[in-house]
C-alpha cells in the first residue's frame, strides 16, 4: 500500500509546488507590486520603504522562500478591495459554491449513470438513440448558454422560479439543473461505451449462461468492471464543475468563489485570484489522490508493485 | 463500392483508413461538413458579405425584431439597443471566433506536439520537466488558469488569443511523446537514423507523417472546446473587447436584453452549439475510420 501511495503523494506535492511557483512568477509579472498597491504617483522614499518592509528589495530566491513559507501559513495577504485577508474573502464563499456544485455532482453522476446503463442496454433501439442524442447535445451547449435558455423558459415564460439570486432552495435550481445537465451528458456517453465493452465479455455471457438475473448481472458483474473509466471521468467532473461554477454563479449572480474570481480577475485583486488558484489545485490535486486510491480498491491487480511501475 | 474497385484496377489499393473513413460518410456527418463550409466561407468573406459595418448606429431602428424594414433600411436579423444591424455583427463574429479557434487549436496542437518530441528526444531531465508542467497544466482547470492569468498580465484580446493557443497542449504532449517513444522502437525509425538523418528530419518527416492520424482527431477534441473557452471568456466580458465582436461578446452583451431583444442572443448561441456538435461529429468520424484503418 505504501508503494502504491507514495509516488502519488510525491506528484500531488510536487504539483501544488509548482502551482505556488507559478502564482510567485504571475505576481511578480504582473508589474511592480509596491506601485500597483501604492499608485504610481506615489513618493519615490514611501515606495522605497514600501518595499523593504515587504521584503521586495530582497533577492528573488529570498522572495520566493517569502512567498513559499507565508503560503504554507495560509496567508494571502489583503484583498485590494476591501483590505481583509484574502483567504477569509475565499473561504466564506465556498460555501455557497459547494451548495451548487454537490447537488450538481449527484445530478450529474445519478442521471448520466442511469442514462448511459439504460442505453447501453437497449443498443441500438429508441432509449438508445434519444440518450446517445441528447448527450451529444449537452457536450456541445455551452453552460452559459443553457443557463440563460433555462432562465429564458422557467424565469421569463413560465414564471415558475427565479431568474438569479441567492436565498431559498427555488434559487438554487436553475443553476444547478445547468451544472448537472451538461456533465450528465459527458457522463452518460462514456457509461453506455464502457458498459457497451463489458457487456461483451465472455463472463457476463457465462452469468447469463448461470441464469442470474439480470438485475444482479448488472449490478454486480457489469458495473464494478465498467467503473474504472467511470471514476476516472468523476475525478475530472471535479475540475468541470469547478470551471462551470465560474460561469453558472456569473449567469445566476449566485454569490459562490467562481463570481468572486470574475469579479477579482476584471478588478486585478491578485491576492484573492491566487487564494481562489490554490484552493482549485489543492481540490484537485485531492480529487485525483482519491480517484487513484479508488482504482486501488476497485481493482485489485493496480495496487500491487508491478503496476505501480 | 465501385470508387475501391477501379482503385484496385488501376493498382492504387486505398488505405484501410480512407476506404472505412469512405463507408461511414454518414448524412449527420455530411450535414456537419456542409455546416463548416458553410462557416468558413461566412468568416472569409465576412467583409463582403456584410450588409452594414458592424458599428453603423440606426438611431431610429433600435432593438428592432429581425425581419423589420425601417424605411431606408432593412435589418433581416433585427438590431440591438444601439440600433446596430445583428446580421452583421453575427458575420464579424463568426469570423474572430472562428478565426481564433482553428488558429489556437492549430498553435497548441505544434507546442503540445514539439514539446512531446522533445521530451522523447532528450529523454532523462527535459522528459520529466516536460511531464511535470503537463501533469500541472491538467490539475487546473483551463478556464480558471485562464482567469488567474488575466489577473496577472491584464485581459483582452492579446491575453485570450496567448490563452487559448494553450489550451490543450499537455494533451498534444503526452500523446505525442507516448506515440513518439513507440515509434522510437519500430524499424523505419531506426533505419532512417543509420542513415544519417538528422533528429529533426527522423520527427518531422518519419514519425510526424505516421502518428498525425492521432494527433488531427486530438485536435477535433479541441477546437470544440476552444470556441467554448473563447466564447466563455468573452461571455464574462474578459476577452474580445469592443469595438471588436465575438459570438461569446454577443451573447454577453445579449442577456442583458434577454427579455426584450432575445433575437441579440439566440443566433451567437445556436451557432455556437451548431459549430461545436459540427467539429465533434465530424472528430467522430474521423476516428472511427481511422481506428479501424489502424488496427
Amino acid at each position: 500500500m505504501i508503494r502504491f501511495l507514495a509516488p502519488r503523494l510525491a506528484r500531488a506535492a510536487l504539483t501544488i509546488l509548482l502551482v505556488v511557483t507559478f502564482a510567485f512568477v504571475g505576481l511578480r509579472l504582473s508589474g511592480d507590486p509596491a506601485l500597483l498597491i501604492m499608485g504610481d504617483d506615489a513618493p519615490p522614499d514611501a515606495v522605497a520603504a514600501f518595499r523593504a518592509s515587504w521584503g521586495l528589495d530582497a533577492p528573488l530566491w529570498q522572495q520566493y522562500v517569502t512567498y513559499g513559507a507565508a503560503v504554507a501559513r495560509g496567508d494571502l495577504g489583503l484583498s485590494m478591495r476591501d483590505g481583509r485577508p484574502a483567504v477569509a474573502l475565499v473561504t466564506e464563499r465556498v460555501p455557497a459554491t459547494l451548495a451548487l456544485t454537490l447537488p450538481a455532482l449527484a445530478l450529474k453522476l445519478v442521471l448520466g449513470l442511469s442514462a448511459g446503463i439504460a442505453a447501453a442496454l437497449y443498443r441500438r433501439r429508441f432509449v438508445d438513440r434519444v440518450v446517445t442524442t441528447l448527450a451529444v447535445l449537452g457536450f456541445a451547449v455551452p453552460s452559459f448558454v443553457l443557463g440563460l435558455i433555462l432562465v429564458l423558459v422557467f424565469a421569463v415564460e413560465l414564471r415558475w422560479l427565479p431568474s438569479g439570486g441567492h436565498g431559498t432552495w427555488r434559487h438554487a435550481v436553475l443553476p444547478v439543473l445547468t451544472l448537472g445537465l451538461g456533465g450528465a451528458a459527458a457522463f452518460a456517453r462514456l457509461t453506455r461505451s464502457a458498459m457497451l465493452d463489458v457487456l461483451g465479455q465472455p463472463y457476463i455471457r457465462a452469468a447469463r449462461a448461470r441464469g442470474l438475473p439480470w438485475g444482479r448481472i448488472i449490478c454486480c458483474h457489469a458495473l464494478p468492471n465498467a467503473a474504472i473509466p467511470l471514476v476516472t471521468l468523476g475525478g475530472f467532473s471535479v475540475g468541470s464543475l469547478l470551471a462551470g461554477s465560474v460561469l453558472v454563479e456569473s449567469v445566476f449572480s449566485w454569490p459562490g468563489v467562481g463570481r468572486l474570481l470574475v469579479m477579482s480577475v476584471a478588478s486585478r485583486d491578485l491576492a484573492v485570484v491566487q487564494g481562489i488558484l490554490l484552493l482549485t489545485a489543492t481540490t484537485m490535486v485531492t480529487a485525483n489522490l482519491i480517484v487513484d486510491l479508488l482504482y486501488g480498491l476497485l481493482d485489485p491487480r493496480l495496487r500491487t508493485g508491478a503496476a505501480t511501475r | 463500392m465501385s470508387g475501391r474497385t477501379a482503385d484496385a484496377e488501376r493498382g492504387y489499393p486505398p488505405p484501410r483508413a480512407i476506404r472505412s473513413l469512405r463507408a461511414r460518410l454518414s448524412y449527420p456527418v455530411r450535414i456537419a461538413m456542409a455546416w463548416l463550409a458553410l462557416m468558413l466561407m461566412v468568416a472569409a468573406l465576412a467583409d463582403v458579405i456584410e450588409p452594414y459595418s458592424i458599428l453603423a448606429v440606426d438611431l431610429r431602428a433600435r432593438l428592432a425584431p429581425p425581419l423589420t424594414n425601417s424605411g431606408l433600411s432593412a435589418h433581416w436579423l433585427g438590431t440591438d439597443a444601439l440600433g446596430r444591424d445583428v446580421l452583421s455583427r453575427l458575420i464579424a463574429s463568426i469570423r474572430i471566433s472562428l478565426l481564433l479557434a482553428f488558429a489556437a487549436s492549430l498553435l497548441s496542437a505544434s507546442i503540445g506536439t514539439s514539446l512531446g518530441f522533445l521530451a522523447a528526444h532528450r529523454r532523462g531531465l527535459t522528459e520529466q520537466a516536460i511531464l511535470a508542467l503537463a501533469d500541472v497544466q491538467a490539475a487546473v482547470p483551463f478556464p480558471i488558469f485562464a482567469l488567474t492569468v488575466m489577473a496577472f498580465l491584464g485581459h483582452g484580446l492579446l491575453p485570450v488569443i496567448g490563452l487559448t493557443s494553450l489550451f490543450g497542449w499537455e494533451r498534444h504532449a503526452r500523446i505525442a511523446r507516448g506515440l513518439a517513444l513507440t515509434a522510437e522502437a519500430q524499424g523505419y525509425v531506426a533505419a532512417a537514423r543509420q542513415l544519417g538523418a538528422h533528429p529533426l528530419r527522423v520527427y518531422l518527416r518519419h514519425i510526424l507523417p505516421s502518428i498525425a492520424a492521432t494527433l488531427i482527431v486530438l485536435m477535433t477534441l479541441i477546437i470544440p472546446e476552444v470556441i467554448m473557452l473563447e466564447s466563455a471568456l468573452s461571455f464574462l466580458g474578459l476577452g474580445v473587447q469592443p469595438p471588436l465582436t465575438s459570438l461569446g461578446t454577443m451573447i454577453g452583451y445579449g442577456r442583458d436584453y434577454l427579455t426584450r431583444a432575445p433575437w441579440i442572443l439566440m443566433l451567437p448561441a445556436l451557432i455556437v452549439v451548431l459549430t461545436t456538435l459540427a467539429v465533434s461529429l465530424v472528430g467522430d468520424w474521423l476516428r472511427d475510420g481511422l481506428d479501424a484503418g489502424s488496427e
